[in-house]
């Protein structure tokens, strides 16, 4: 008789969401969507050397309601990688390990990231001085 | 490459439920995957309502109690029944644990208990521990000396020496640690996972064992040591309170200052 093959036990789907789980994905998943970003970045240095109608219509797009919806992710993203990378930079000394230090420096590092990025926003647009 | 759903024949199907005696009023339902060679059918999740005032406190009461009461086919390793002997780990509420020392006073509502994850299931909550032991005999768990053993005494070892070993050597390979990291889910072919890495730190932290340099060369490898990523289940789920994490962040620290 040959043997049925065995299944394998379920993982993602049945394991707790925890803030230091979550936080690792957001890494990864911010750190991917900067690469992208890299792409649109190199879009608006093209529409600069192109001239003025190329670079018109670059910030016809960047400007529209999906633009910043866009440049809104790259900036959160652009802060918590940072953030996050050091908390990484400091583990990778041995330090900061221990699991409550490590729940104290993510609450930390989400509360941050957020705050700072809200704050670039709002000095962006004061800046313009309209929406 | 990482598969992050289930292959079909490991999908999990709705099953029984098994009632609570009559006259039970402090009822509790315990869902509980199910699976065996047998039958040939996929997994299943039976429900069992355990009459929680005549059950011990701990989730492997409960089990017991189902094994006994209501339905004598669950099948799941267990012995100490108090934390050393690391036989009842499972997946209990969502987190790895061992069912014998997790109250069920701990957990909200339902309980749900599934096997190890992301382990081949060999009946119910019974998992196929081969490559785990594997892995470990790999690293060579034992004392490894190049100097003559002293005469008529034993390798000593200063206290502060022997401390470097606390949070170490009271591990109890349970793999609670190793199958909570989703770096040993997708690699644990490759990737030794928590609880060996952790087992490996044991003996380079050990004063009277001269292979520490050999051991890091079997470590220097994109896969073996370098796959943990610090994503910190390890530590949040060992039901002993060590730190595998910590213990990796050392090895990795060994590896850079050996390279002067």
């Amino acid at each position: 008789m040959t043997r049925p093959t065995r299944p394998l036990s379920p993982h993602l789907g049945i394991y707790k969401w925890q803030l230091h789980m979550a936080m690792s994905i957001l890494h990864r998943s911010t750190g991917v969507f900067l690469g992208l970003g890299l792409l649109a970045m190199a879009w608006w240095l093209m529409s600069i050397a192109q001239g003025p109608d190329a670079y018109s219509e670059f910030i016809t797009y960047a400007s529209s309601l999906f633009g910043r919806l866009v440049l809104f992710g790259f900036t959160y993203s652009l802060i918590y990688h940072f953030l996050n990378g050091l908390r990484h930079l400091l583990w990778d000394t041995g330090r900061g390990l221990d699991v409550e230090s490590v729940r104290k420096s993510g609450m930390l590092t989400m509360l941050l990231s957020v705050l700072l990025t809200v704050a670039v926003w709002v000095y962006g647009y004061s800046v313009i001085g309209k929406f | 490459m990482a598969e992050f759903s289930l292959p079909a024949n490991s999908k999990v199907k709705k099953g029984k439920t098994h009632k609570a005696p009559e006259g039970a009023t402090n009822v509790r339902n315990f869902h509980v995957y199910r699976w065996n060679e047998e039958d040939g059918e996929n997994p299943h999740v039976d429900t069992y309502e355990v009459d929680m005032d005549k059950c011990g406190p701990m989730v492997l009461d409960a089990l017991i109690k189902i094994k006994d009461e209501e339905d004598s086919t669950l099948t799941f390793r267990r012995s100490c029944r108090e934390g050393v002997c690391g036989s009842c780990a499972m997946n209990v509420d969502g987190t790895n644990t061992l069912a014998c020392t997790k109250s069920c006073d701990d957990v909200a509502g339902d309980v749900h208990i599934n096997p190890l994850p992301h382990m081949d299931v060999v009946k119910d909550l019974v998992v196929d521990m081969s490559n785990f032991y594997a892995q470990y005999a790999s690293i060579e768990p034992w004392m490894k000396t190049k100097t003559p053993t002293p005469a008529n005494k034993e390798r000593l070892q200063s206290h502060e020496d022997r401390e470097k070993l606390d949070g170490l050597y009271e591990c109890i390979l349970c793999a609670c640690c190793s199958t909570s990291c989703p770096s040993y889910w997708w690699n644990s072919d490759k990737y030794l996972g928590p609880a060996v890495l952790l087992q490996s730190y044991r003996w380079l932290a050990d004063s009277r064992d001269e292979f520490t340099g050999e051991r890091l060369d079997e470590l220097e490898d994109p896969f073996r040591l370098y796959r943990c990523h610090t994503i910190m289940n390890c530590a949040n789920t060992c039901p002993k309170g060590l730190n595998p994490a910590k213990a990796i962040a050392d090895i990795k620290k060994l590896m850079v200052e050996r390279q002067g």
